[in-house]
C-alpha cells in the first residue's frame, strides 16, 4: 500500500514532459553498482493487516490503565488526561502543519505556542518561556549552554546536585563532552555540601524541585549563596508540584526547566514529551530554541511571529549557542490545552490529590513490618521507602499481584540499596494503595 | 520614536486563553479525595496564587478550534517545501499510536512487561539498518539536529579512542543546512566550508586541498540542498576516507533514495534519519521530530545508550527476550528514557510495514518524478541555476531581470493561490532561492495548478508588481511587523505581579 495518487497514464505523460523513458532513467547519476538494491524487508501490509499487527504488539505490553496498578514515577507520571486534549491534537490543522515560518498562514500554531509560553511563565513564575525543548533532560543541558554563553566561556564549572534525575545528569555529561566544562557535585550525597563547591569559577548550579527522592526543599538560601559567587541557578521542576508549592522564581532561580509530560501528555513508553525552559528576561538573547513574540500585521491585527531568530542556527550557523531546530510543537499545544482545561483550580486540585494520596500511602506503607520512610523532609507525590530486602526482589513479587512497584534507587545510587522511590498520583485510588500495602505484607510472609 | 502604526490599538482576531478567563468557570472536575486527609505542608513552602485561566471545556474547544482554522496544513493543502518533505500523513498512524498498550506504558517498567514496545523498536532498528545500509542504529535522538549532534559526538569519540586527537576540522559544503555547522560549533570544532562546483557537486579540488590529518570528517547532504545527487560521490567519500576522516550523511533528503541507493553502500560511515520527513511522522507545527542515527560497524560501539537488543535468545518454545543493551564505548545518553516512541517510532514502523521494499522504492521514484515534472514545467519561467535531472527537489531563482520583485514576494503571493510557499532564501548559494519539493503524495492536477500559479505570478511580477509586494491579500492575516516583535519582545500575555516592564 502506498499513498501515491498518480495513475500510470499520468506518470507516462509526466515522463514525456521531463524527456525520459522510465522512472528508472531518472537515477542514471547513481553509481550503477549500488543502484536499486534489493531491500530485505517484509512484504507490504494492507491497512487492515497493519492495524492487526500493531494491535498485537500493543497487547503484548502490560499497560498501567487496566493491566497493572502503577506506583512508578521517577520522571514520568501517570496522570489523567481530559478528553478534550486529544481531540485537539487530532486536528489535522495542528498536527499536519509545518513549523510556522510563514506567519500569515500559521497563526494557529503561533498563538497556541505564545499561550503555551504564557502558561509556563505563569506556572513557574518566570518572565519568559521558549517554545520548548525535546524533553526535561535536554532542556537542562541547554541551561548549561546558556550559562556557559552568559559568561563567555570564562566560568567553566557546573555544580549539579546528586539529587537531580540520574538520566538528566547523564545527558548533561554527554552534551558537555566537547566543551571545556567541568561537572562537579553529583558524587556528593548531601545538599548542604553543594554550597561549598560553588566558586567564582561556577557558571551554573542545578538542583531539582522536588528532588529525585521526592523531597521539597526551599532553595532560597542556596540561590543567594550562588548569586553571591556570581553563578546562575537552574531549578529542574516538576510542573504539577508547581501548582501547589512556591515557585522557583520566588526563591530567586534564574532558569526553571523540566519535563511537561505530567501536563496532559501520555507516558508513551518515554516520549515524545516536552521540555519546558523558562528564564528571566535578561537572559532571553542567550536562550536556545524557538520563541514566539507578539506583533501586528499590516492590517492592524494582533498577531504572532517567531522572533529573535538571529540567535538560531540557520542564521548564526557554527556561532549559535545551540543547534536546536525543532521544538515539540504539538506537545506544547497539548500542554497549553491541559493547563487551560484544568485551569487555576483544577491543577491545584490535581496537585492536592497527589499530595493527599501519596501521604496516605507513605503513612500506610511505613506501618508494614520492615518498611520505613527514608527521609523526614516534606514531600509532594513521590517518596523514598527503605525496604527489608532488595527492591528488585520485592518488585518481582509485586508484579505477580499485578502491581508495578516503585523505582529501584540502587540502580543509580549503590549506597541506597533496598530503597524504593514510590510515586502516587490522582490516578491511584485508596483501594489500589491498600492493595499495595496488602501485597507487601504478603511479600513479607512469602 | 513611536510610529503611527504602534499608537493604534490592534484589532483582536482571537483573544488569548487568558483573555477568555472568567473566575469560577471549570474546565474539568476532579474527584474528591478518597483517603484520610493529611495537613498541607508549612505555608512558607506553598504558593498563594496560581495565575492560570478559568475557562469551561467548551471555551477551550472553541478557542483552539478557532486557532486551528488560522493554520495551513498538509491535510488542507499542498506544501512544496524544499528540504522538509511535507508528505501526506496516513491516518492509520494516528489510530495505532494511540493504542492503550503504547500510550500507557512507563519507560522504566520491567522489560518483561513491555515486550511489544521493545520488539517494535528492535524491528525498526533492523529496518532502518537495511534501508540505509548500516550495521547498527540508535533510535534515541529526538530530531534531525539532535541526530547530527549525536553523530558528531560519535565521530569525536571514534578518533579519540584511536589516540588521534589532533582532528578538529569538519568539512561542510556551502549548501548545507545551518544545523550542520551549529552541531559542530557545540563541540568546539572548526568548520571548513567547501564550495560547490558549477554543476552543483562538491568542488573536488577544494575538497582535496582541505583534506589533511586534522579532518574529523565531512558532513554531506546527498542529494544536496539543490536537490542534486553528487555526480562524484564515490570520489568525495574516497578523499575524506583517504585523510582518515569519517563521512557523515545528513539524511534530510533520504526520501529520494529509498530503494534507489543505500548511503552505507556508498561509503557513508554514519547518517541521521528524519522519521518526520521520510517516514510520515507528522510535523506537528514544528515538532516533535525523530532523528535516529545509523552507523557502520566501526562506529557501533560508540552509539548512545541504551539500544534495544536481544538479551536472552529464544528457542523453539520461547520467543527471545528483548531488552536494553549498552554499547561498549558509548558516548552516553542523548535524552531521558527511550526516545520518541509513541509519536515517532510507532508511526514510522507502521509506515514502513505498509510499504515494504517495493513501496519504498515507489516513494523515491514518484518523489523524483514529481520534482522533475515541476522543474520541466517551470524552467522556462524561473531560472534554474543548476539545471539537470534533479532528485526529490530543485532550486529556482525567484527574481526577474528589471523587476524589484523578490523571492519573498513570490512566496507570499503563492498564499493568495492557496499554496504554502516553497522554502526560500535557502540554500544560501542561490540568489533569491525558491526550493521546491513536491513529495510523492501529490497528484498531477495539484502539480499543474501549482506550476500554473507560479507562471501566472511571474507574469504579475512584470505587469502588476504591487500585487506581489502587498501579498498575501486573501489570507486572514497579512504581512507581519517582525521588527516590532523583536524590539518590544512581548513573549507572554501574563505578567508576574509587580513585574517591571522597564527592567
Amino acid at each position: 500500500m502506498t499513498y501515491i495518487p498518480i495513475s500510470p497514464h499520468e506518470r507516462d505523460d509526466m515522463l514525456k514532459t521531463i524527456g525520459v523513458k522510465s522512472l528508472d532513467d531518472l537515477f542514471d547519476v547513481v553509481p550503477a553498482k549500488y543502484r536499486f538494491p534489493k531491500l530485505d524487508l517484509p512484504r507490504a501490509l494492507t491497512e487492515m493487516e497493519a492495524y492487526a499487527e500493531l494491535s498485537e504488539l500493543a497487547q503484548a505490553n502490560e499497560n498501567v490503565r487496566g493491566d497493572l496498578i502503577s506506583f512508578l514515577g521517577a520522571g514520568m507520571y501517570n496522570h489523567y488526561i481530559p478528553s478534550v486534549i486529544d481531540h485537539m491534537l487530532r486536528r489535522g490543522e495542528f498536527y499536519t502543519a509545518y513549523t510556522p515560518y510563514q506567519p500569515e498562514i500559521s497563526q494557529g500554531t503561533l498563538q497556541a505556542i505564545f499561550e503555551y509560553q504564557s502558561l509556563m511563565s505563569a506556572l513557574t513564575g518566570m518572565d519568559v518561556s521558549n517554545a520548548s525543548h525535546y524533553d526535561g533532560a535536554t532542556a537542562t543541558a541547554e541551561a548549561v549552554s546558556l550559562a556557559y554563553a552568559q559568561f563567555r566561556g570564562k566560568r567553566k564549572k557546573v555544580v549539579i546536585s546528586p539529587t537531580v534525575h540520574p538520566q538528566y545528569r547523564a545527558v548533561i555529561r554527554t552534551y558537555t563532552q566537547g566543551m571545556e566544562i567541568e561537572v562537579a557535585g553529583d558524587d556528593q550525597s548531601l545538599i548542604s555540601n553543594l554550597q561549598s563547591l560553588i566558586s567564582e569559577e561556577t557558571s551554573l548550579v542545578i538542583v531539582q524541585y522536588p528532588d529525585f527522592f521526592g523531597r521539597v526543599h526551599d532553595y532560597t538560601k542556596l540561590i543567594e549563596d550562588a548569586h553571591a559567587k556570581g553563578a546562575l541557578v537552574c531549578v529542574v521542576a516538576n510542573p504539577t508540584a508547581l501548582a501547589m508549592f512556591k515557585t522557583p522564581a520566588s526563591m530567586g532561580a534564574d532558569i526553571v526547566v523540566g519535563d511537561g509530560q505530567p501536563l496532559g501528555i501520555p507516558m508513551w513508553y518515554g516520549g515524545p514529551s516536552v521540555g519546558f525552559f523558562t528564564t528571566r528576561k535578561q537572559y532571553v538573547h542567550k536562550m536556545a530554541g524557538r520563541l514566539v513574540g507578539e506583533t501586528i500585521d499590516n492590517r492592524g491585527q494582533r498577531a504572532y511571529v517567531l522572533t529573535l531568530t538571529a540567535r538560531e542556527q540557520h542564521i548564526k550557523r557554527e556561532r549559535a549557542t545551540s543547534n536546536i531546530c525543532t521544538n515539540q510543537g504539538l506537545l506544547a499545544l497539548a500542554t497549553a490545552v491541559y493547563l487551560s482545561t484544568l485551569g487555576k483550580n483544577g491543577l491545584r486540585q490535581v496537585a492536592e490529590l497527589c499530595y493527599q494520596k501519596a501521604h496516605y500511602a507513605a503513612s500506610e506503607l511505613s506501618q508494614v513490618r520492615g518498611y520505613r520512610l527514608t527521609h523526614s523532609e516534606p514531600f509532594f507525590h513521590e517518596f523514598t521507602l527503605t525496604c527489608p530486602k532488595p527492591v528488585a526482589e520485592i518488585n518481582a513479587q509485586l508484579l505477580e499481584h499485578g502491581i508495578l512497584g516503585g523505582y529501584d534507587l540502587s540502580q543509580d545510587y549503590p549506597s541506597r540499596k533496598n530503597q524504593m522511590l514510590v510515586a502516587v498520583t490522582e490516578m491511584n485510588t485508596k483501594e489500589e494503595i491498600d492493595a499495595l500495602v496488602q501485597a507487601l505484607w504478603e511479600v513479607n510472609h512469602g | 520614536m513611536v510610529s503611527a502604526m504602534e499608537q493604534v490599538t490592534p484589532k483582536i482576531v482571537e483573544p488569548t486563553i487568558f483573555d477568555l478567563s472568567s473566575p469560577g468557570r471549570v474546565g474539568v472536575a476532579m474527584p474528591a479525595s478518597d483517603v484520610p486527609e493529611t495537613d498541607l505542608p508549612p505555608g512558607h513552602l506553598l504558593r498563594s496564587d496560581l495565575p492560570l485561566p478559568e475557562v469551561a471545556e467548551v471555551d477551550v474547544m472553541r478557542h483552539y478550534m478557532h486557532l486551528s482554522k488560522f493554520n495551513y496544513s498538509v491535510d488542507g493543502g499542498y506544501y512544496p517545501l524544499g528540504s522538509c518533505t511535507m508528505k501526506y500523513n496516513p491516518k492509520i498512524n494516528e489510530d495505532v499510536c494511540r493504542l492503550p498498550g503504547f500510550l500507557f506504558t512507563h519507560p522504566l517498567q520491567p522489560i518483561e512487561t513491555a515486550q511489544g514496545n521493545l520488539i517494535l523498536m528492535y524491528q525498526l532498528q533492523e529496518w532502518l539498518k537495511e534501508i540505509a545500509g548500516f550495521a547498527a542504529v540508535t533510535l534515541q535522538p529526538a530530531a534531525g539536529a539532535h541526530g547530527e549532534f549525536t553523530g558528531v559526538l560519535m565521530m569525536r569519540a571514534y578518533h579519540k579512542s584511536r589516540g588521534d586527537t589532533k582532528r578538529i576540522k569538519m568539512l561542510i559544503p556551502d549548501a548545507a543546512h545551518g544545523t550542520n555547522p551549529a552541531s559542530v560549533g557545540m563541540m568546539g570544532m572548526t568548520v571548513v566550508t567547501i564550495p560547490s562546483d558549477e554543476r552543483g557537486n562538491v568542488d573536488l579540488n577544494a575538497l582535496e586541498a582541505a583534506c589533511d590529518d586534522t579532518v574529523v570528517g565531512m558532513m554531506l547532504t546527498n542529494p544536496n540542498t539543490l536537490g542534486l545527487f553528487d555526480e562524484n560521490i564515490e570520489r568525495v567519500v574516497e578523499l575524506v576516507h583517504g585523510c582518515g576522516g569519517l563521512m557523515y550523511g545528513d539524511g534530510a533528503n533520504l526520501n529520494a533514495l529509498l530503494g534507489i541507493v543505500r548511503p552505507g553502500d556508498l561509503g557513508f560511515d554514519l547518517m541521521h534519519f528524519n522519521l518526520h520527513k521520510t517516514f510520515s511522522v507528522p510535523h506537528g507545527g514544528g515538532g516533535p521530530g525523530v532523528g535516529p542515527v545509523g552507523v557502520a560497524a566501526h562506529l557501533a560501539d560508540f552509539l548512545p545508550e541504551p539500544l534495544v537488543g536481544i538479551v536472552e535468545e529464544g528457542d523453539d518454545e520461547t520467543p527471545p527476550l528483548y531488552g536494553f543493551v549498552k554499547p561498549a564505548k558509548t558516548i552516553g545518553r542523548m535524552k531521558a528514557f527511550n526516545g520518541h516512541f509513541g509519536g515517532g517510532f510507532v508511526r514510522a514502523f507502521t509506515y514502513i510495514a505498509m510499504h515494504g521494499p517495493d513501496g519504498l522504492k515507489d516513494i523515491a521514484q514518484y518523489a523524483v518524478l514529481n520534482a522533475n515534472y515541476l522543474q520541466a514545467r517551470l524552467r522556462d519561467t524561473y531560472h534554474v541555476p543548476f539545471d539537470r535531472i534533479c532528485m526529490h527537489e530543485f532550486v529556482a531563482e525567484g527574481q526577474f531581470e528589471g523587476s524589484d520583485v523578490r523571492a519573498l514576494d513570490i512566496a507570499k503571493r503563492l498564499m493568495d493561490y492557496n499554496f504554502h510557499p516553497p522554502t526560500n532564501y535557502f540554500p544560501l548559494i542561490v540568489h533569491e532561492a525558491l526550493m521546491i519539493e513536491p513529495t510523492e503524495t501529490e497528484n498531477k492536477d495539484t502539480l499543474d495548478a501549482f506550476a500554473n500559479a507560479l507562471i501566472k505570478i511571474a507574469d504579475e511580477a512584470k505587469t502588476q508588481p504591487d500585487l506581489l509586494h502587498n501579498a498575501p491579500s486573501t489570507t486572514l492575516f497579512g504581512r507581519m511587523d517582525e521588527v516590532k516583535a523583536a524590539r518590544e519582545l512581548v513573549l507572554c500575555c501574563w505578567l508576574p505581579e509587580g513585574y517591571d516592564l522597564n527592567a
